[in-house]
């Protein structure tokens, strides 16, 4: 019913792709981020909070058909519905049912509610695509609540020596949900252009966020002291950065959790925060699905598809896709096995 | 325990060598005694010896979490580190019982001896009573390797702070052996630990390479030209008519140098010299790779007394009559040490120490001109020193500065990469450099620093987009990228197929300029060892 080939997730049945990366007829979307929702499709099916910022980004002409949750259409005998992925706003798990076969793409997942998006809820089927971008038992993300706990002492602390505070995080998803958590006590929220532009899209579509100022031309920056300043990633090392010394960097992604990544990145700090789902979240997700057929998509896909045959019996298979999963200058090659002489197993 | 991984995560979190001292300060301010020295036994690198295999910390933690070991040996590959990735993949626990880190320390000593069980019980217990970032500095505590980034010029001032303290009295203290068990830092540091150990070491004062025109250092009268010797920087210490040789990296070497016992009968009583043990043979200095044969067999025979004699070439001396004199300048020291040197040589003909000679130069295109001429000497280039400077601890700029000979450089292709450990344990950061022979390539030597972190993202790239063959961690990829070695020296090396084996060899840069055609050859290599290498002056 469902089938992978060089375009992307295809249901022939439907004639529709989910997240293709190639330019087709029908798309369904199940998020706005940008290795999932590509240019160039004729018509797009998404949630209605995710078509806002794919008009932004994709430009504002696409045909683009909005659904809400459990909304069902039916497009030649496929029942089609969209179910809450917990990833971001907007995000979704597609559903497909033909003949009372039932299958799940979930596109990026996660389990813990991070107090933006709707919260994940798990849909049974047969069988159930699924990301495994932390998909190794080292990572276990911390509670959220202590995160958030972090990130604000951190930024007192910062204050205190006279500091900004910038934070790294993705401009669709990440900076919203960093931002609504938090102390706006503390001191003034700045933000980069790019993650201006989202949380315009958000308030426009959703609801209220902390007061925020975006930081052009127009904004002398002897008055930004002992700020919080989000921003994407690709304005690390920039000249625009630059502008705002003294600061101290944080940068919140599952990657954190790893004392390596932590200090090549070259940040102050690291914020253990992820919009995926960790080791255990993931292992949640499929148990509940009931599904018996997994394909585990981009991620550590080999080592966690090779976990749930060998550990739950499941038939898990993996499957090529153009996906990237949470950091763009993170490579992670499952390939190559370890072969050290003092510190491995063998 | 808790305030130590606070300390450690604190430590771990900044590059800023000062909040690393306001963190250790404020620790040594509400630690308990006991605690406080072993966090700078451990900080300095004197961790207790293991005490636990490595395969039975596999083997515990993988009771403890119900992994399957090939899912643990796949999470130690991409975390890169032992202790780092048990921690990751054990339950965590929150108990709110601290454990006192002398307390633990003492337990993990006490380990050894003890039968099997008993040491997984005491290890897996602890292993359930600790927070992630608990459990990653206990695992450090048992796998070693705890330095972290602190260097002893950070633990020196730290302490100098707290304890208001003269830092070069810090540094002195904290200098070779001693013991932290049953010891406190305020008994060490006022020398009354019990130990008045005669061995102890100064710290050497180390030059910072000169990166700036000579002519900026002003007059060159005010300063001491020497040459820079490729041997092993030492200290000879003669303290109640017993000698004691330490190498810079703190290590008690006496017994290797079996050429300078007699220096007990040769030397005044109360003495510490400063200097450079190098083999040489009939007036002349042999190559570097000599010594280090010599330093690695475990017992000195005669034959190898016969090939590689030691002898020290002096260049400062620390304590005279039992005196420290480092306080003194560089001039005076340098007249007492010659007056020591020059009464021993007169009494006994065999002594195999030297005075470094100090060139005369009346210019600073006089000194230019003597640097060019250090390979002829087997040396690395020049020594400037203040002569009105005293005997510093620890690297310092200013009054010593190191004047290396450019390194030697040859373009080679790149043929494998290798992912890097730790910290890179995700970047292929490791290669295997090649020249051409003819139509092959043959590897000659392999290097991983060099590179600024965005070309290693680059090169990291590009290797996973050009790889031919993938075994274990390597992949061989195809002789594309050229880079541009450095190496300071090049000696014969029947074991490699290049037949030679560099010294140091780095990466200076990446020749994008380049195709692999435009790389060097062997015969170029041949070349250079026929310039630089062993033998010539023989
Ligand atoms: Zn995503
Ligand atoms: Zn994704």
């Amino acid at each position: 019913m469902v089938t992978f080939d060089n375009c992307g997730i295809y249901c022939a049945q439907a004639g529709i792709y989910i997240d293709p990366w190639k330019p087709v007829d029908k798309a369904i979307i199940t998020h706005a981020h940008s290795d999932h929702a590509h240019a160039g499709m004729g018509t797009y099916i998404a949630h209605e909070h995710a078509i806002p910022v794919m008009r932004f980004r994709l430009g504002a002409d696409i045909r683009a058909q909005s659904l809400a949750y459990d909304e069902m259409i039916t497009i030649n005998g496929v029942k089609i519905s969209l179910h809450p992925a917990g990833h971001i706003w907007g995000s979704s798990q597609v559903r497909l049912e033909y003949k009372g076969e039932i299958w799940v793409v979930s596109g990026d997942y996660k389990l813990r509610h991070d107090g933006i998006s709707t919260p994940f809820e798990p849909v049974k089927c047969h069988s159930f695509i699924t990301e495994s971008t932390f998909g190794l038992p080292i990572y276990n993300f911390p509670p959220i609540e202590e995160v958030h706990g972090d990130i604000n002492d951190w930024w007192t602390k910062n204050k205190e020596e006279g500091k900004n505070s910038i934070i790294a995080a993705y401009s669709l998803g990440k900076a919203q949900r960093v931002l609504t958590h938090l102390d706006t006590s503390i001191g003034n929220i700045y933000t980069h252009g790019a993650v201006d532009n989202i949380n315009k899209i958000y308030i426009d579509t959703i609801g209220t966020l902390p007061h925020t100022q975006r930081i052009d031309s127009s904004v002398n920056r002897k008055e930004i002291k002992g700020a919080m300043i989000i921003a994407p990633p690709s304005a690390l090392d920039t000249p625009w950065m630059r502008t705002l010394q003294p600061y101290k960097l944080g940068i919140c992604s599952g990657w954190m959790q790893l004392r390596g990544t932590r200090r090549r990145r070259g940040a102050d700090r690291g914020f253990v925060l992820s919009d995926h789902a960790d080791w255990d979240q993931l292992n949640t997700a499929v148990k509940e699905t009931g599904a018996e057929r997994i394909y585990v998509t981009h991620g550590y896909k080999s080592i966690y598809a090779k976990w749930l045959s060998t550990n739950y019996g499941l038939d898990a298979t993996e499957v090529e896709t153009l996906y990237t999963g949470e950091s763009e200058d993170n490579n992670t090659d499952t390939q190559t096995k370890l072969a050290q002489d003092n510190e491995s197993i063998q | 325990m808790r305030a130590f991984s606070e300390l450690f995560t604190n430590i771990d979190q900044t590059a800023s060598t000062n909040e690393k001292i306001d963190a250790l300060v404020s620790y040594f301010a509400t630690a308990d005694e006991q605690d406080a020295i072993w966090c700078v036994a451990l900080l300095s690198g004197r961790a207790p010896r293991r005490t636990v295999k490595t395969s039975e910390l596999w083997e515990w933690s993988g009771e403890l979490s119900g992994l399957p070991v090939w899912l643990q040996a796949e999470s130690y590959h991409i975390v890169g580190d032992l202790a780092e990735t048990i921690s990751l993949l054990l339950p965590s626990h929150h108990t709110n019982h601290d454990y006192s880190l002398h307390q633990i320390i003492h337990d993990l000593i006490d380990l050894k001896g003890k039968d099997d069980a008993e040491r997984k019980k005491y290890i897996t217990h602890m292993w359930q009573q600790f927070n992630k970032q608990e459990l990653f500095v206990f695992n450090k505590f048992i796998t070693g390797g705890f330095r972290m980034g602190v260097s002893d010029k950070i633990i020196i001032k730290a302490l100098a702070k707290h304890y208001n303290i003269d830092e070069n009295i810090v540094a002195h203290r904290l200098s070779g052996g001693w013991e932290a068990r049953g010891n406190t830092l305020n008994a060490l540091l006022s020398n009354e630990d019990g130990t008045t150990d005669i061995s102890r070491p100064y710290p050497f004062y180390l030059a910072y390479p000169l990166e700036t025109a000579p002519e900026e250092l002003g007059d060159v009268s005010e300063w001491q030209i020497e040459r820079k010797y490729d041997g092993i920087r030492g200290q000879i210490i003669i303290r109640n008519n017993t000698l004691f040789v330490w190498s810079r990296g703190e290590d008690l070497m006496t017994e290797k140098f079996v050429e300078f016992h007699n220096l007990v009968n040769m030397l005044p009583d109360g003495i510490v010299i400063d200097g450079e043990i190098l083999p040489m043979k009939d007036g002349i200095y042999l190559p570097f790779h000599v010594m280090q044969t010599r330093i690695g067999r475990k017992n000195v025979t005669k034959k190898t007394l016969q090939d590689a004699p030691l002898v020290m070439v002096c260049y400062d001396i620390l304590e005279h009559d039992g005196v420290d004199v480092r306080h003194l300048s560089m001039q005076e020291r340098r007249a007492i040490l010659e007056n020591v040197i020059n009464d021993a040589r007169s009494r006994n003909n065999n002594l195999p120490l030297l005075l470094s000679p100090v060139l005369e130069c009346n210019t600073w295109q006089e000194v230019t001109e003597e640097r060019t001429r250090s390979r002829d000497n087997h040396c690395e280039g020049l020594m400037l020193k203040k002569k009105d400077s005293e005997y510093k601890t620890g690297r310092r700029r200013g009054d010593w500065w190191k004047w290396k000979v450019d390194p030697l450089s040859i373009d080679g292709v790149m043929l494998y990469a290798q992912r890097g450990h730790g910290r890179r344990a995700d970047l292929y950061t490791d290669f295997t450099f090649a020249v051409w022979d003819g139509d092959e390539l043959v590897p000659f030597c392999k290097a991983y620093s060099g590179l600024t972190d965005k070309e290693m993202l680059q090169v990291d790239a590009w290797i996973k987009k050009n790889t031919l063959d993938k075994f274990g961690p390597v992949r061989s990829v195809t002789p594309t990228l050229v880079f541009e070695i450095g190496f300071e020296g090049i000696n014969p090396s029947p074991r490699h197929k290049s037949g030679v084996a560099l010294r140091f060899p780095r990466i200076l840069r990446w020749r994008q300029d380049k195709t692999a055609k435009e790389a060097n050859t062997k015969a170029d290599l041949m070349e250079l060892l026929n310039i630089y290498g062993i033998g010539k002056s023989e």
